[in-house]
Protein backbone atom coordinates (compact mmCIF):
# COMPACT_ATOMS: atom_id res chain seq x y z
CA UNK A 1 0.00 0.00 0.00
CA UNK A 2 1.29 3.44 -0.88
CA UNK A 3 2.39 5.60 2.01
CA UNK A 4 1.55 8.77 0.09
CA UNK A 5 -1.47 10.38 1.74
CA UNK A 6 -4.57 9.98 -0.43
CA UNK A 7 -6.88 12.83 -1.28
CA UNK A 8 -10.18 12.24 0.54
CA UNK A 9 -12.83 10.36 -1.42
CA UNK A 10 -15.30 12.46 -3.38
CA UNK A 11 -19.01 11.83 -2.91
CA UNK A 12 -19.16 10.16 -6.31
CA UNK A 13 -16.31 7.85 -5.39
CA UNK A 14 -18.02 6.87 -2.14
CA UNK A 15 -21.26 6.13 -4.02
CA UNK A 16 -19.36 3.83 -6.40
CA UNK A 17 -17.56 2.11 -3.52
CA UNK A 18 -20.83 1.57 -1.64
CA UNK A 19 -22.36 0.06 -4.77
CA UNK A 20 -19.35 -2.23 -5.23
CA UNK A 21 -19.67 -3.51 -1.66
CA UNK A 22 -23.16 -4.80 -2.43
CA UNK A 23 -21.61 -7.31 -4.84
CA UNK A 24 -19.34 -8.95 -2.28
CA UNK A 25 -21.28 -12.20 -2.31
CA UNK A 26 -23.11 -11.94 -5.65
CA UNK A 27 -22.43 -14.50 -8.36
CA UNK A 28 -23.71 -12.81 -11.52
CA UNK A 29 -24.33 -9.09 -12.05
CA UNK A 30 -26.00 -7.37 -15.00
CA UNK A 31 -24.57 -3.98 -15.90
CA UNK A 32 -25.54 -0.84 -17.74
CA UNK A 33 -23.21 2.04 -18.59
CA UNK A 34 -21.60 4.64 -16.32
CA UNK A 35 -21.19 4.46 -12.56
CA UNK A 36 -22.83 1.01 -12.26
CA UNK A 37 -20.20 -0.39 -14.62
CA UNK A 38 -17.37 1.14 -12.61
CA UNK A 39 -18.81 -0.27 -9.38
CA UNK A 40 -19.12 -3.78 -10.79
CA UNK A 41 -15.58 -3.82 -12.17
CA UNK A 42 -14.31 -2.48 -8.85
CA UNK A 43 -16.20 -5.20 -6.98
CA UNK A 44 -14.57 -7.87 -9.11
CA UNK A 45 -11.11 -6.40 -8.50
CA UNK A 46 -11.41 -5.77 -4.76
CA UNK A 47 -14.14 -7.93 -3.21
CA UNK A 48 -15.19 -10.76 -5.44
CA UNK A 49 -12.81 -12.02 -8.15
CA UNK A 50 -15.29 -14.72 -9.21
CA UNK A 51 -18.05 -12.19 -9.93
CA UNK A 52 -19.50 -12.76 -13.40
CA UNK A 53 -20.12 -9.48 -15.24
CA UNK A 54 -22.91 -9.62 -17.81
CA UNK A 55 -23.39 -6.70 -20.19
CA UNK A 56 -26.55 -6.02 -22.15
CA UNK A 57 -24.55 -6.29 -25.38
CA UNK A 58 -24.42 -10.07 -24.90
CA UNK A 59 -21.02 -10.45 -23.24
CA UNK A 60 -21.20 -12.93 -20.35
CA UNK A 61 -18.26 -13.16 -17.96
CA UNK A 62 -16.45 -10.11 -19.34
CA UNK A 63 -13.23 -9.16 -17.52
CA UNK A 64 -12.58 -5.54 -18.47
CA UNK A 65 -9.44 -3.88 -17.14
CA UNK A 66 -10.75 -0.42 -18.02
CA UNK A 67 -14.18 1.14 -17.65
CA UNK A 68 -15.76 0.77 -21.08
CA UNK A 69 -17.41 3.86 -22.59
CA UNK A 70 -20.19 1.77 -24.10
CA UNK A 71 -21.63 -1.57 -23.10
CA UNK A 72 -20.36 -2.95 -26.41
CA UNK A 73 -16.68 -2.06 -26.28
CA UNK A 74 -14.43 -4.66 -27.90
CA UNK A 75 -12.61 -5.51 -24.67
CA UNK A 76 -15.84 -6.94 -23.25
CA UNK A 77 -16.22 -9.44 -26.09
CA UNK A 78 -12.51 -10.31 -26.10
CA UNK A 79 -12.48 -11.22 -22.42
CA UNK A 80 -15.95 -12.80 -22.12
CA UNK A 81 -16.67 -16.45 -21.36
CA UNK A 82 -19.49 -16.35 -23.89
CA UNK A 83 -20.87 -13.81 -26.33
CA UNK A 84 -24.53 -14.16 -27.27
CA UNK A 85 -27.03 -12.39 -29.51
CA UNK A 86 -29.47 -9.88 -28.01
CA UNK A 87 -32.60 -12.08 -28.29
CA UNK A 88 -30.75 -14.86 -26.46
CA UNK A 89 -29.49 -12.46 -23.77
CA UNK A 90 -33.01 -11.39 -22.88
CA UNK A 91 -34.66 -14.79 -23.30
CA UNK A 92 -32.25 -17.40 -21.93
CA UNK A 93 -30.34 -15.28 -19.42
CA UNK A 94 -32.48 -12.39 -18.12
CA UNK A 95 -36.01 -13.77 -18.49
CA UNK A 96 -35.02 -17.23 -17.33
CA UNK A 97 -33.69 -15.78 -14.08
CA UNK A 98 -29.98 -16.57 -14.45
CA UNK A 99 -28.81 -13.17 -13.18
CA UNK A 100 -28.60 -12.47 -9.41
CA UNK A 101 -28.26 -8.71 -9.30
CA UNK A 102 -28.81 -5.91 -11.80
CA UNK A 103 -27.52 -2.35 -11.52
CA UNK A 104 -29.82 0.27 -13.05
CA UNK A 105 -29.92 4.05 -13.25
CA UNK A 106 -32.99 6.24 -13.88
CA UNK A 107 -34.07 9.86 -14.27
CA UNK A 108 -36.89 9.56 -11.71
CA UNK A 109 -37.55 7.22 -8.79
CA UNK A 110 -40.69 7.08 -6.64
CA UNK A 111 -41.19 5.83 -3.07
CA UNK A 112 -41.68 2.25 -4.29
CA UNK A 113 -38.56 2.36 -6.47
CA UNK A 114 -40.50 2.40 -9.72
CA UNK A 115 -38.34 4.05 -12.39
CA UNK A 116 -38.72 6.52 -15.24
CA UNK A 117 -36.15 6.67 -18.02
CA UNK A 118 -38.51 7.65 -20.85
CA UNK A 119 -39.72 11.23 -20.62
CA UNK A 120 -39.96 14.31 -18.38
CA UNK A 121 -43.27 16.07 -18.92
CA UNK A 122 -46.09 14.78 -21.11
CA UNK A 123 -45.33 11.81 -23.38
CA UNK A 124 -46.81 13.54 -26.43
CA UNK A 125 -45.24 16.93 -25.64
CA UNK A 126 -42.13 16.17 -23.61
CA UNK A 127 -40.10 18.77 -21.76
CA UNK A 128 -37.16 16.41 -21.93
CA UNK A 129 -37.12 13.31 -24.05
CA UNK A 130 -34.95 10.66 -22.36
CA UNK A 131 -33.41 7.64 -24.11
CA UNK A 132 -36.24 5.24 -23.23
CA UNK A 133 -36.58 1.80 -21.74
CA UNK A 134 -33.63 -0.08 -23.18
CA UNK A 135 -33.37 -3.32 -21.27
CA UNK A 136 -34.49 -1.95 -17.90
CA UNK A 137 -38.11 -3.20 -17.62
CA UNK A 138 -37.31 -6.85 -18.25
CA UNK A 139 -34.01 -6.68 -16.37
CA UNK A 140 -35.87 -5.39 -13.32
CA UNK A 141 -38.54 -8.04 -13.85
CA UNK A 142 -36.31 -11.05 -14.33
CA UNK A 143 -33.13 -10.53 -12.30
CA UNK A 144 -32.99 -11.75 -8.71
CA UNK A 145 -32.70 -8.24 -7.28
CA UNK A 146 -32.11 -4.71 -8.54
CA UNK A 147 -29.78 -2.05 -7.18
CA UNK A 148 -30.66 1.45 -8.37
CA UNK A 149 -27.90 4.04 -8.52
CA UNK A 150 -29.05 7.66 -8.83
CA UNK A 151 -28.21 11.18 -7.64
CA UNK A 152 -30.24 12.32 -4.65
CA UNK A 153 -32.17 15.38 -5.84
CA UNK A 154 -35.80 16.49 -5.84
CA UNK A 155 -35.70 16.14 -9.65
CA UNK A 156 -34.91 12.45 -9.26
CA UNK A 157 -36.85 11.55 -6.10
CA UNK A 158 -40.39 12.45 -7.10
CA UNK A 159 -43.82 11.91 -5.63
CA UNK A 160 -45.16 10.68 -8.98
CA UNK A 161 -43.23 9.49 -11.99
CA UNK A 162 -43.96 11.29 -15.26
CA UNK A 163 -43.84 7.86 -16.93
CA UNK A 164 -43.54 4.37 -15.49
CA UNK A 165 -40.78 2.79 -17.58
CA UNK A 166 -39.76 0.09 -15.13
CA UNK A 167 -41.74 -1.44 -12.28
CA UNK A 168 -39.94 -1.64 -8.95
CA UNK A 169 -42.33 -2.52 -6.12
CA UNK A 170 -45.39 -1.27 -8.03
CA UNK A 171 -48.10 0.31 -5.82
CA UNK A 172 -48.77 -2.17 -3.00
CA UNK A 173 -50.81 0.22 -0.83
CA UNK A 174 -52.53 2.01 -3.68
CA UNK A 175 -51.11 5.36 -2.63
CA UNK A 176 -49.58 6.15 -6.02
CA UNK A 177 -52.50 5.13 -8.15
CA UNK A 178 -50.03 5.21 -11.00
CA UNK A 179 -49.62 1.65 -12.17
CA UNK A 180 -51.42 1.83 -15.50
CA UNK A 181 -54.15 -0.60 -16.27
CA UNK A 182 -54.02 -2.20 -12.85
CA UNK A 183 -56.21 -2.04 -9.74
CA UNK A 184 -55.06 0.04 -6.78
CA UNK A 185 -52.82 -1.86 -4.43
CA UNK A 186 -51.05 -3.95 -7.06
CA UNK A 187 -47.79 -5.64 -6.06
CA UNK A 188 -44.96 -6.68 -8.36
CA UNK A 189 -45.90 -10.31 -7.75
CA UNK A 190 -49.41 -9.43 -8.86
CA UNK A 191 -47.94 -8.15 -12.12
CA UNK A 192 -46.20 -11.48 -12.71
CA UNK A 193 -42.69 -10.14 -12.11
CA UNK A 194 -40.48 -12.92 -10.86
CA UNK A 195 -37.41 -11.26 -9.32
CA UNK A 196 -37.49 -9.72 -5.85
CA UNK A 197 -37.25 -6.20 -7.31
CA UNK A 198 -35.21 -3.27 -6.00
CA UNK A 199 -33.26 -4.21 -2.86
CA UNK A 200 -31.49 -0.86 -2.54
CA UNK A 201 -31.31 2.64 -3.97
CA UNK A 202 -27.81 4.04 -3.60
CA UNK A 203 -27.52 7.83 -3.80
CA UNK A 204 -24.81 10.38 -3.16
CA UNK A 205 -26.32 10.87 0.31
CA UNK A 206 -27.10 7.38 1.47
CA UNK A 207 -28.77 4.04 0.92
CA UNK A 208 -32.52 3.44 0.85
CA UNK A 209 -34.05 0.00 1.18
CA UNK A 210 -37.64 -1.13 0.83
CA UNK A 211 -39.45 -1.84 4.08
CA UNK A 212 -39.77 -5.64 4.24
CA UNK A 213 -43.55 -5.42 4.66
CA UNK A 214 -44.78 -2.20 3.04
CA UNK A 215 -42.04 -2.04 0.35
CA UNK A 216 -41.77 1.73 0.79
CA UNK A 217 -38.20 3.00 0.56
CA UNK A 218 -36.59 3.79 3.92
CA UNK A 219 -33.33 5.68 4.40
CA UNK A 220 -31.20 3.18 6.29
CA UNK A 221 -27.66 4.43 5.75
CA UNK A 222 -25.91 7.78 5.41
CA UNK A 223 -22.73 8.38 3.46
CA UNK A 224 -19.88 10.17 5.27
CA UNK A 225 -20.83 13.80 5.81
CA UNK A 226 -24.48 13.41 4.73
CA UNK A 227 -27.39 14.19 7.06
CA UNK A 228 -30.97 13.03 7.39
CA UNK A 229 -32.10 16.61 6.86
CA UNK A 230 -30.30 16.79 3.50
CA UNK A 231 -31.93 13.54 2.43
CA UNK A 232 -35.38 14.82 3.41
CA UNK A 233 -34.84 18.11 1.60
CA UNK A 234 -33.81 16.35 -1.57
CA UNK A 235 -36.68 13.87 -1.60
CA UNK A 236 -39.98 14.81 -3.22
CA UNK A 237 -42.14 12.88 -0.76
CA UNK A 238 -42.21 12.56 3.02
CA UNK A 239 -39.18 10.32 3.30
CA UNK A 240 -39.22 7.52 5.84
CA UNK A 241 -36.02 7.27 7.83
CA UNK A 242 -34.83 4.34 9.95
CA UNK A 243 -34.69 4.96 13.70
CA UNK A 244 -30.94 5.05 13.72
CA UNK A 245 -29.51 5.12 10.18
CA UNK A 246 -26.16 3.40 9.82
CA UNK A 247 -23.14 5.48 8.94
CA UNK A 248 -21.39 4.15 5.82
CA UNK A 249 -17.94 2.81 6.59
CA UNK A 250 -15.33 5.17 5.14
CA UNK A 251 -13.70 3.90 1.96
CA UNK A 252 -10.60 1.89 2.74
CA UNK A 253 -7.28 2.88 1.22
CA UNK A 254 -7.45 -0.32 -0.84
CA UNK A 255 -10.88 0.51 -2.24
CA UNK A 256 -9.97 4.07 -3.07
CA UNK A 257 -6.64 3.20 -4.66
CA UNK A 258 -8.22 0.46 -6.75
CA UNK A 259 -11.04 2.76 -7.88
CA UNK A 260 -8.66 5.55 -8.88
CA UNK A 261 -6.40 3.17 -10.76
CA UNK A 262 -9.41 1.71 -12.55
CA UNK A 263 -10.80 5.07 -13.61
CA UNK A 264 -7.34 6.29 -14.60
CA UNK A 265 -6.61 3.39 -16.96
CA UNK B 1 -27.69 -15.56 -54.22
CA UNK B 2 -26.30 -12.25 -53.10
CA UNK B 3 -25.02 -9.93 -55.76
CA UNK B 4 -21.56 -8.68 -54.84
CA UNK B 5 -21.58 -5.09 -55.97
CA UNK B 6 -20.55 -1.58 -54.98
CA UNK B 7 -22.28 0.29 -52.15
CA UNK B 8 -23.79 3.01 -54.32
CA UNK B 9 -25.47 0.52 -56.67
CA UNK B 10 -26.60 -1.68 -53.81
CA UNK B 11 -28.31 1.17 -51.96
CA UNK B 12 -29.81 2.56 -55.18
CA UNK B 13 -31.27 -0.85 -55.99
CA UNK B 14 -32.63 -1.73 -52.55
CA UNK B 15 -33.70 1.40 -50.66
CA UNK B 16 -36.68 3.49 -51.77
CA UNK B 17 -38.42 6.55 -50.38
CA UNK B 18 -40.99 5.53 -47.77
CA UNK B 19 -39.37 2.20 -46.96
CA UNK B 20 -39.20 0.71 -43.49
CA UNK B 21 -35.43 0.36 -43.11
CA UNK B 22 -33.55 -1.36 -40.30
CA UNK B 23 -29.84 -0.61 -39.97
CA UNK B 24 -28.80 -2.87 -37.09
CA UNK B 25 -25.66 -3.45 -35.04
CA UNK B 26 -25.79 -3.44 -31.23
CA UNK B 27 -22.93 -1.04 -30.35
CA UNK B 28 -20.75 -3.04 -32.76
CA UNK B 29 -20.70 -3.29 -36.58
CA UNK B 30 -23.07 -0.34 -37.02
CA UNK B 31 -23.48 0.23 -40.78
CA UNK B 32 -22.57 3.93 -40.82
CA UNK B 33 -21.28 3.99 -44.39
CA UNK B 34 -24.45 2.47 -45.79
CA UNK B 35 -26.57 4.91 -43.78
CA UNK B 36 -24.55 7.80 -45.16
CA UNK B 37 -25.01 6.49 -48.70
CA UNK B 38 -28.80 6.45 -48.14
CA UNK B 39 -28.58 10.11 -47.14
CA UNK B 40 -26.35 11.00 -50.12
CA UNK B 41 -28.91 9.44 -52.42
CA UNK B 42 -31.52 11.71 -50.84
CA UNK B 43 -33.90 9.05 -49.56
CA UNK B 44 -36.76 10.51 -47.54
CA UNK B 45 -39.92 9.57 -45.64
CA UNK B 46 -38.23 6.52 -44.16
CA UNK B 47 -39.51 4.45 -41.25
CA UNK B 48 -36.23 3.91 -39.44
CA UNK B 49 -36.09 0.81 -37.25
CA UNK B 50 -33.25 0.17 -34.82
CA UNK B 51 -32.99 -1.03 -31.22
CA UNK B 52 -30.41 1.61 -30.33
CA UNK B 53 -30.76 4.66 -32.58
CA UNK B 54 -27.43 6.17 -31.66
CA UNK B 55 -25.23 8.55 -33.65
CA UNK B 56 -26.13 7.16 -37.09
CA UNK B 57 -29.87 7.61 -36.60
CA UNK B 58 -29.27 10.98 -34.94
CA UNK B 59 -27.73 11.99 -38.28
CA UNK B 60 -30.51 10.49 -40.37
CA UNK B 61 -33.25 12.02 -38.22
CA UNK B 62 -31.43 15.36 -38.09
CA UNK B 63 -31.32 15.77 -41.86
CA UNK B 64 -35.03 14.99 -42.09
CA UNK B 65 -34.86 11.55 -43.72
CA UNK B 66 -37.19 9.87 -41.22
CA UNK B 67 -40.98 9.87 -41.06
CA UNK B 68 -41.08 7.44 -38.14
CA UNK B 69 -38.68 5.93 -35.66
CA UNK B 70 -39.13 2.44 -34.15
CA UNK B 71 -36.67 1.86 -31.32
CA UNK B 72 -35.95 0.83 -27.73
CA UNK B 73 -33.10 3.08 -26.55
CA UNK B 74 -32.22 6.46 -28.06
CA UNK B 75 -28.99 7.58 -26.41
CA UNK B 76 -25.33 8.20 -27.18
CA UNK B 77 -23.86 5.27 -25.21
CA UNK B 78 -21.69 6.45 -22.33
CA UNK B 79 -21.97 10.07 -23.47
CA UNK B 80 -25.56 11.23 -23.00
CA UNK B 81 -28.38 12.58 -25.11
CA UNK B 82 -28.93 12.30 -28.82
CA UNK B 83 -29.56 15.96 -29.55
CA UNK B 84 -31.05 15.61 -33.05
CA UNK B 85 -33.37 12.80 -31.86
CA UNK B 86 -34.46 14.99 -28.95
CA UNK B 87 -34.92 18.08 -31.14
CA UNK B 88 -37.14 16.08 -33.50
CA UNK B 89 -39.33 14.71 -30.69
CA UNK B 90 -39.35 17.77 -28.42
CA UNK B 91 -39.57 20.51 -31.08
CA UNK B 92 -40.49 18.79 -34.34
CA UNK B 93 -37.24 19.87 -36.01
CA UNK B 94 -36.60 19.60 -38.91
CA UNK B 95 -40.11 18.13 -39.02
CA UNK B 96 -42.36 16.22 -36.60
CA UNK B 97 -41.55 12.53 -36.32
CA UNK B 98 -43.75 9.61 -35.32
CA UNK B 99 -42.29 7.29 -32.70
CA UNK B 100 -43.01 3.72 -31.72
CA UNK B 101 -40.93 2.55 -28.80
CA UNK B 102 -40.40 -0.75 -27.09
CA UNK B 103 -38.09 -2.31 -24.56
CA UNK B 104 -34.97 -4.09 -25.82
CA UNK B 105 -36.56 -7.45 -25.01
CA UNK B 106 -39.63 -6.43 -26.99
CA UNK B 107 -37.67 -5.33 -30.04
CA UNK B 108 -35.42 -8.40 -29.95
CA UNK B 109 -38.50 -10.61 -29.83
CA UNK B 110 -40.13 -8.70 -32.67
CA UNK B 111 -37.11 -9.44 -34.88
CA UNK B 112 -37.18 -13.06 -33.74
CA UNK B 113 -40.82 -13.38 -34.79
CA UNK B 114 -40.03 -11.68 -38.09
CA UNK B 115 -37.15 -14.04 -38.83
CA UNK B 116 -39.33 -17.01 -37.84
CA UNK B 117 -42.25 -15.77 -39.96
CA UNK B 118 -44.53 -15.93 -36.95
CA UNK B 119 -47.12 -13.18 -36.45
CA UNK B 120 -45.94 -12.37 -32.93
CA UNK B 121 -43.55 -13.33 -30.17
CA UNK B 122 -44.22 -13.78 -26.46
CA UNK B 123 -42.28 -12.60 -23.46
CA UNK B 124 -42.69 -11.57 -19.84
CA UNK B 125 -42.77 -7.82 -20.02
CA UNK B 126 -44.50 -4.45 -20.36
CA UNK B 127 -47.14 -5.18 -17.74
CA UNK B 128 -47.44 -2.38 -15.19
CA UNK B 129 -45.52 0.12 -17.33
CA UNK B 130 -46.82 3.15 -19.22
CA UNK B 131 -45.25 1.65 -22.36
CA UNK B 132 -48.05 -0.88 -22.57
CA UNK B 133 -50.59 1.81 -23.51
CA UNK B 134 -48.18 3.61 -25.83
CA UNK B 135 -46.96 0.86 -28.09
CA UNK B 136 -47.93 -2.23 -30.02
CA UNK B 137 -48.18 -4.89 -27.34
CA UNK B 138 -51.08 -7.06 -26.21
CA UNK B 139 -51.61 -9.47 -23.34
CA UNK B 140 -52.05 -13.13 -24.17
CA UNK B 141 -52.80 -16.05 -21.91
CA UNK B 142 -50.64 -19.13 -22.15
CA UNK B 143 -52.94 -21.99 -23.26
CA UNK B 144 -50.95 -24.47 -21.17
CA UNK B 145 -50.31 -22.71 -17.87
CA UNK B 146 -52.70 -19.75 -17.86
CA UNK B 147 -49.82 -17.30 -17.32
CA UNK B 148 -50.50 -13.84 -18.74
CA UNK B 149 -47.70 -12.84 -21.12
CA UNK B 150 -46.92 -9.99 -23.50
CA UNK B 151 -47.30 -10.48 -27.25
CA UNK B 152 -45.33 -8.21 -29.60
CA UNK B 153 -45.94 -8.11 -33.36
CA UNK B 154 -43.35 -9.43 -35.81
CA UNK B 155 -41.03 -6.90 -37.43
CA UNK B 156 -40.70 -7.17 -41.20
CA UNK B 157 -38.50 -4.33 -42.48
CA UNK B 158 -38.67 -3.65 -46.20
CA UNK B 159 -34.88 -3.54 -46.09
CA UNK B 160 -32.38 -4.57 -43.43
CA UNK B 161 -28.78 -3.41 -43.64
CA UNK B 162 -25.96 -4.75 -41.49
CA UNK B 163 -22.16 -4.59 -41.52
CA UNK B 164 -19.88 -7.63 -41.16
CA UNK B 165 -16.19 -8.41 -41.23
CA UNK B 166 -16.04 -10.66 -44.28
CA UNK B 167 -17.82 -12.05 -47.30
CA UNK B 168 -16.60 -14.48 -49.92
CA UNK B 169 -17.05 -13.96 -53.66
CA UNK B 170 -20.35 -15.86 -53.61
CA UNK B 171 -21.71 -13.38 -51.06
CA UNK B 172 -21.64 -15.67 -48.03
CA UNK B 173 -21.09 -13.48 -44.97
CA UNK B 174 -19.39 -14.05 -41.62
CA UNK B 175 -19.37 -11.70 -38.62
CA UNK B 176 -17.92 -12.24 -35.17
CA UNK B 177 -17.64 -10.45 -31.84
CA UNK B 178 -20.87 -9.03 -30.38
CA UNK B 179 -23.56 -10.42 -32.73
CA UNK B 180 -26.46 -8.11 -31.74
CA UNK B 181 -29.61 -8.76 -33.75
CA UNK B 182 -28.06 -8.66 -37.20
CA UNK B 183 -28.93 -12.21 -38.21
CA UNK B 184 -32.53 -11.76 -37.07
CA UNK B 185 -32.81 -8.38 -38.82
CA UNK B 186 -31.61 -9.79 -42.16
CA UNK B 187 -33.84 -12.86 -41.98
CA UNK B 188 -36.88 -10.77 -40.97
CA UNK B 189 -36.53 -8.37 -43.92
CA UNK B 190 -37.99 -8.45 -47.41
CA UNK B 191 -34.67 -7.22 -48.88
CA UNK B 192 -31.20 -7.07 -47.37
CA UNK B 193 -27.77 -5.56 -47.82
CA UNK B 194 -24.59 -6.48 -46.00
CA UNK B 195 -21.55 -4.21 -46.15
CA UNK B 196 -18.25 -5.89 -45.29
CA UNK B 197 -14.74 -4.88 -44.31
CA UNK B 198 -13.27 -7.15 -46.97
CA UNK B 199 -14.08 -9.71 -49.63
CA UNK B 200 -12.04 -12.89 -49.24
CA UNK B 201 -11.56 -16.01 -51.33
CA UNK B 202 -12.73 -18.32 -48.57
CA UNK B 203 -14.47 -17.77 -45.22
CA UNK B 204 -12.46 -19.29 -42.36
CA UNK B 205 -14.72 -20.28 -39.43
CA UNK B 206 -14.21 -17.99 -36.42
CA UNK B 207 -15.04 -18.68 -32.75
CA UNK B 208 -18.54 -17.38 -32.21
CA UNK B 209 -18.83 -16.60 -35.90
CA UNK B 210 -22.31 -15.92 -37.29
CA UNK B 211 -22.69 -17.00 -40.91
CA UNK B 212 -25.34 -15.67 -43.25
CA UNK B 213 -25.48 -17.82 -46.39
CA UNK B 214 -25.34 -15.73 -49.55
CA UNK B 215 -28.75 -16.95 -50.69
CA UNK B 216 -30.39 -15.19 -47.71
CA UNK B 217 -29.00 -11.78 -48.78
CA UNK B 218 -29.76 -9.57 -51.79
CA UNK B 219 -26.53 -7.60 -52.00
CA UNK B 220 -23.06 -7.52 -50.50
CA UNK B 221 -20.86 -4.46 -50.86
CA UNK B 222 -17.29 -3.93 -49.74
CA UNK B 223 -16.96 -0.95 -47.39
CA UNK B 224 -13.67 -1.00 -45.47
CA UNK B 225 -14.05 0.91 -42.21
CA UNK B 226 -17.77 1.02 -42.98
CA UNK B 227 -18.84 0.76 -39.35
CA UNK B 228 -16.67 3.61 -38.04
CA UNK B 229 -16.92 5.30 -35.54
CA UNK B 230 -18.30 2.02 -34.16
CA UNK B 231 -16.04 -0.90 -34.89
CA UNK B 232 -15.53 -4.24 -36.56
CA UNK B 233 -14.15 -6.65 -33.99
CA UNK B 234 -10.58 -7.65 -34.82
CA UNK B 235 -10.26 -5.11 -37.65
CA UNK B 236 -11.11 -1.59 -36.49
CA UNK B 237 -11.37 0.01 -33.03
CA UNK B 238 -14.29 1.98 -31.61
CA UNK B 239 -13.58 5.69 -32.01
CA UNK B 240 -14.75 6.82 -28.58
CA UNK B 241 -13.50 10.36 -29.24
CA UNK B 242 -15.90 10.65 -32.18
CA UNK B 243 -18.85 9.65 -29.99
CA UNK B 244 -17.85 12.31 -27.44
CA UNK B 245 -17.31 14.88 -30.21
CA UNK B 246 -20.78 14.12 -31.57
CA UNK B 247 -22.25 15.58 -28.39
CA UNK B 248 -20.79 18.97 -29.36
CA UNK B 249 -21.50 18.74 -33.10
CA UNK B 250 -25.11 17.69 -32.68
CA UNK B 251 -26.08 20.14 -29.93
CA UNK B 252 -26.56 23.05 -32.35
CA UNK B 253 -28.67 22.86 -35.53
CA UNK B 254 -26.30 24.92 -37.68
CA UNK B 255 -23.15 23.19 -36.47
CA UNK B 256 -24.84 19.88 -37.18
CA UNK B 257 -25.92 20.90 -40.68
CA UNK B 258 -22.47 22.18 -41.58
CA UNK B 259 -20.85 19.00 -40.24
CA UNK B 260 -23.22 16.80 -42.24
CA UNK B 261 -22.59 18.79 -45.41
CA UNK B 262 -18.85 18.54 -45.02
CA UNK B 263 -18.53 14.94 -43.80
CA UNK B 264 -21.51 13.08 -45.23
CA UNK B 265 -23.61 14.84 -47.86
CA UNK B 266 -20.97 16.44 -50.09
CA UNK B 267 -20.53 13.86 -52.83
CA UNK B 268 -16.86 14.84 -53.16
CA UNK B 269 -16.22 14.37 -49.43
CA UNK B 270 -13.63 11.74 -48.64
CA UNK B 271 -15.39 8.48 -47.87
CA UNK B 272 -14.91 7.92 -44.17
Amino acid sequence: MSTVKQAPATTGEVQTIVAARRLTSAKVVFIGVGRPSTAAILAREVHNPALVLVYESGTIGAKPRRVPLSIGDGELAETADAVVAVPEMFAYWVQAGRIDVAFLGAAQVDRYANLNSTVIGEYDAPRTRLPGAGGAPEIAGGCGEVVVIVPHTTRTFVERLDFVTTVGHADPDGVLGSIPGEPAGITREGLGLRGRGPSAVITDLGVLQPDPVTKELVLVELLPGATVQQARERTGWDLRVADDPRRTAEPTAEELTALRELVGR
Amino acid sequence: MAEVTDLRSAVAGLVRDGDAVALEGFTHLIPFRAGHEILRQGRRDLELIRMTPDVLYDQMVGVGAARKLVFSYGGNPGVGSLHRFRDAIEHGWPHPIEIEEHSHAGMANRYLAGASDLPFAVLRGYRGTDLEARTRVERVTCPFTGEVLAAVPALHPDVSIVHAQEADRQGNVQLWGIPGVQKEAVLAATRSLVTVERIVDELVPRPGGVVLPGWTIDAVAEAPGGSQPSYAHGITDRDNAAYREWDRVSRDRDTFAAWMDEHVLDASAPVT
